[in-house]
């Protein structure tokens, strides 16, 4: 354990941004664990269960846009369908919670979901055989999104697909999906996706226990997934994955077989996103094909770019910037909140290419200049 | 995969001084029909210092590029060691089994620091699941200091590579070089923007490395050349135009004509 601890302290060295977000995260979870089960419901300090959840769908977004950072802010592939990863462990997260609803759907029908019995099937479609197990499921979160990187990323990588090209297929990628999803006759729910769920692990999802528990596993996800990256990062092969980044060709005429690196990170950054839509499932409630859409998936990378790319933290960041901006956009004033997010990406773009980060660390460095032009 | 590698690997034959380390018959490119090489013929001995002139756009680095699989030729072969066909291999497969390349175009990882550079470059398992533990030993680090004294960027070590001067990248690159220590060293144009002092530098390196490597070298500037050739090759519009001493070189008519200009 003490060496667990030391291994992280090394690997969090020097990266002060990252340890002050965490840290900030860590006592927000805390302070509003604590608020919401041990708080009276009619004392001031009392924090909804609403906000609960809204924080931990929040930390599932982060933990999606880190996994997006790790692609493109450090080997320089910039997918515009990582919301199909994400999508891909929600639904393996909801198939399961759909198998613990048993007889207590609306049919009463403990052999199948209810959009199944409604859609007249008879017996359960086999992929959706093993999804009563949680640990299957659990397994599926990770394996299903992998798997599909895998398979993308070997034949896109391995024809030297690079660039504008590579984004424009990953989001055919994702809106294939999506497609596909829509359909009733894929069996999962067509349209509505899949929701109604009842419980967890035996647990009540509705319960304030549950929540929390929820919320505090999606920041150790986070935390958890932030460290797997940085080690990554900080390593030889992180500085490799850098080099691919900057000038791809000449990594190769080093020796670097690009494909596998390149691979090896977008399958890591898959399984990361994935399991951020599995905790995202069971705190919203529902998942449905529009988490495909290329639409979300370009929202993520502007998440990303608002944080400051390249940074992994920056992404937790931004994640937390634009989806706070959006709750309060889409209920003050939803009309605006596309244009104001559109706006933003355009003014980041173009006067904040480092994203906020990169606006902290210069407010940082004028502060210290002027510091020091003050000393001498 | 690793069968044919080492199956590869065991097609270099002995590496002794006067044995072919390199072999290019009858290489032809063509870019929109126009041929950059043409029916290019060219035998590189092992632990030679050759250097290769040609006017610009002789073809010079783009027979860099088929040597190192950047450019696939439409006819001819390309032979490492005694039978090892590099038309067969990618460039990660051509790099790892020993042939190293300084680009006409300085090429270093900006956003990385000199010593990270050399890291790099150096030597070893490039194999991803292999980098991901990499530590560095002792050794390995003393090599790389040792690297960053000669191409003299000691002082720079830390600094990322993108403040450095255009000739500093030359040097950085050269250090590249020698960490991946090739067996065969392809230098297209290494003097450019350097001062005298510098040039003079490169040319101790080079020759020193001629000790136990291959050198290819191109170059414009005749100084150098004259400074450190044994044997020279002249291409001109894609294909071999003489080869001799420096001074057969330079007594040559066809040569005198075309690329001397007189
Ligand atoms: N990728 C390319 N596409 C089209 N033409 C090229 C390409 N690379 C080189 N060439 C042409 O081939 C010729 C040889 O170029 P190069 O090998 O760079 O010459 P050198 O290095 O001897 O100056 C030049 O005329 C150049 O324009
Ligand atoms: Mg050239």
């Amino acid at each position: 354990m003490k060496t667990n601890i030391s291994l992280v302290q090394q690997i969090l060295q020097k990266d002060k941004g990252g340890k002050i977000v965490l840290l900030m995260l860590f006592f927000v979870v805390v302070f509003v664990a604590i608020s919401n089960l041990l708080i009276p419901k009619d004392s001031f300090f009392y924090i909804s269960t609403y906000t609960v959840t809204l924080l931990g769908k929040y930390l599932a977004f982060a933990l999606l846009a880190l996994a997006l950072d790790l692609v493109w802010g450090f080997i320089g592939i910039l997918s515009l369908g990582h919301g199909a990863f994400f999508a891909l462990g929600g639904y393996s997260m909801g198939m399961y919670l759909m198998r613990q609803i048993g007889d207590r759907g609306v049919y009463g029908n403990a052999e199948l979901p209810d959009f199944m019995v409604f859609m007249n099937l008879k017996e359960l479609p086999w992929f959706w055989c093993g999804f009563d197990n949680f640990f299957f499921a659990a397994f599926m979160i990770a394996f299903v999104p992998a798997l599909l990187a895998f398979i993308f990323g070997w034949l896109a990588f391995r024809s030297r697909v690079t660039g504008v090209y590579l984004s424009i297929i990953t989001q055919a990628l994702t809106y294939a999906l999506m497609l596909a999803f829509f359909r009733n006759d894929m069996g999962f729910g067509g349209n509505n996706g899949l929701t109604d769920f009842k419980d967890i692990l035996g647990f009540d999802l509705q319960s304030d226990g549950t929540r929390i528990s929820l919320l505090v596993l999606s920041f150790l996800a986070l935390l958890g997934g932030y460290i797997v990256s940085k080690y990554i990062i900080n390593s030889r092969l992180g500085r490799v994955c850098i080099a691919i980044r900057d000038t791809e060709s000449r990594v190769r005429f080093l020796g670097y077989k690009v494909e596998q690196y390149k691979l090896f990170i977008f399958v890591v950054s898959a399984i990361l996103a994935g399991i951020a839509g599995a905790l995202y499932v069971p705190q919203v409630g529902i998942i449905n094909p529009s988490v495909f859409s290329p639409m979300f998936s370009i929202e993520l990378v502007i998440w990303v770019a608002i944080g400051g790319r390249g940074t992994l933290y920056g992404a937790i960041i931004g994640a937390f910037i634009v989806n706070y901006a959006s709750t309060y956009f889409t209920s003050a004033l939803p009309e605006v909140w596309l244009y104001a997010l559109g706006g933003l990406f355009v003014i980041v773009t173009l006067f904040l290419p480092k994203g906020a980060v990169g606006f902290i660390k210069k407010l940082n460095l004028k502060k210290y200049t002027e510091v020091s032009n003050a000393s001498s | 995969m690793l069968l044919l590698e080492h199956d590869n690997t065991d097609n270099i034959g002995e590496l002794k001084k006067g044995n072919r380390i390199l072999y290019l018959d009858d290489v032809t490119v063509s870019f929109d029909g126009f041929k950059a090489l043409n029916s290019l013929s060219l035998t590189i001995e092992y632990e030679e210092l050759r250097c290769i002139i040609g006017a610009n756009g002789a073809g010079k680095s783009t027979m860099m590029d088929v040597i190192t699989g950047k450019t696939r030729p439409d006819t001819g072969n390309v032979v490492f060691g005694q039978a090892v066909d590099l038309l067969k291999m990618d460039e990660p497969a051509i790099a790892q089994i020993g042939i190293g390349r300084k680009f006409q175009k300085p090429t270093v990882f900006e956003g990385h620091s000199v010593f990270e550079n050399l890291e790099l470059a150096m030597k070893g398992d490039k194999r991803f699941f292999k980098t991901l533990f990499a530590c560095m030993s002792g050794e390995q680090r003393d090599k790389i200091e040792e690297a960053m004294v000669l191409i003299g960027l000691k002082d720079f070590y830390k600094k990322e590579a993108s403040i450095l001067s255009h000739g500093q990248k030359q040097w950085l690159e050269i250090g590249m070089l020698l960490m991946q220590d090739p067996k065969v060293l392809l230098v297209d144009e290494p003097v450019a923007g350097m001062t005298p002092g510098e040039v003079e530098k490169t040319g101790q390196i080079l020759t020193d490395l001629s000790k136990n490597h291959s050198v290819v070298v191109v170059e414009h500037d005749m100084e150098f050349i004259r400074s450190i050739a044994k044997k020279v090759t002249v291409l001109h519009e894609g294909s071999v135009l003489a080869e001799g001493s420096i001074k057969n070189i330079q007594e040559n008519e066809k040569v005198r004509k075309v690329y001397l200009g007189e």
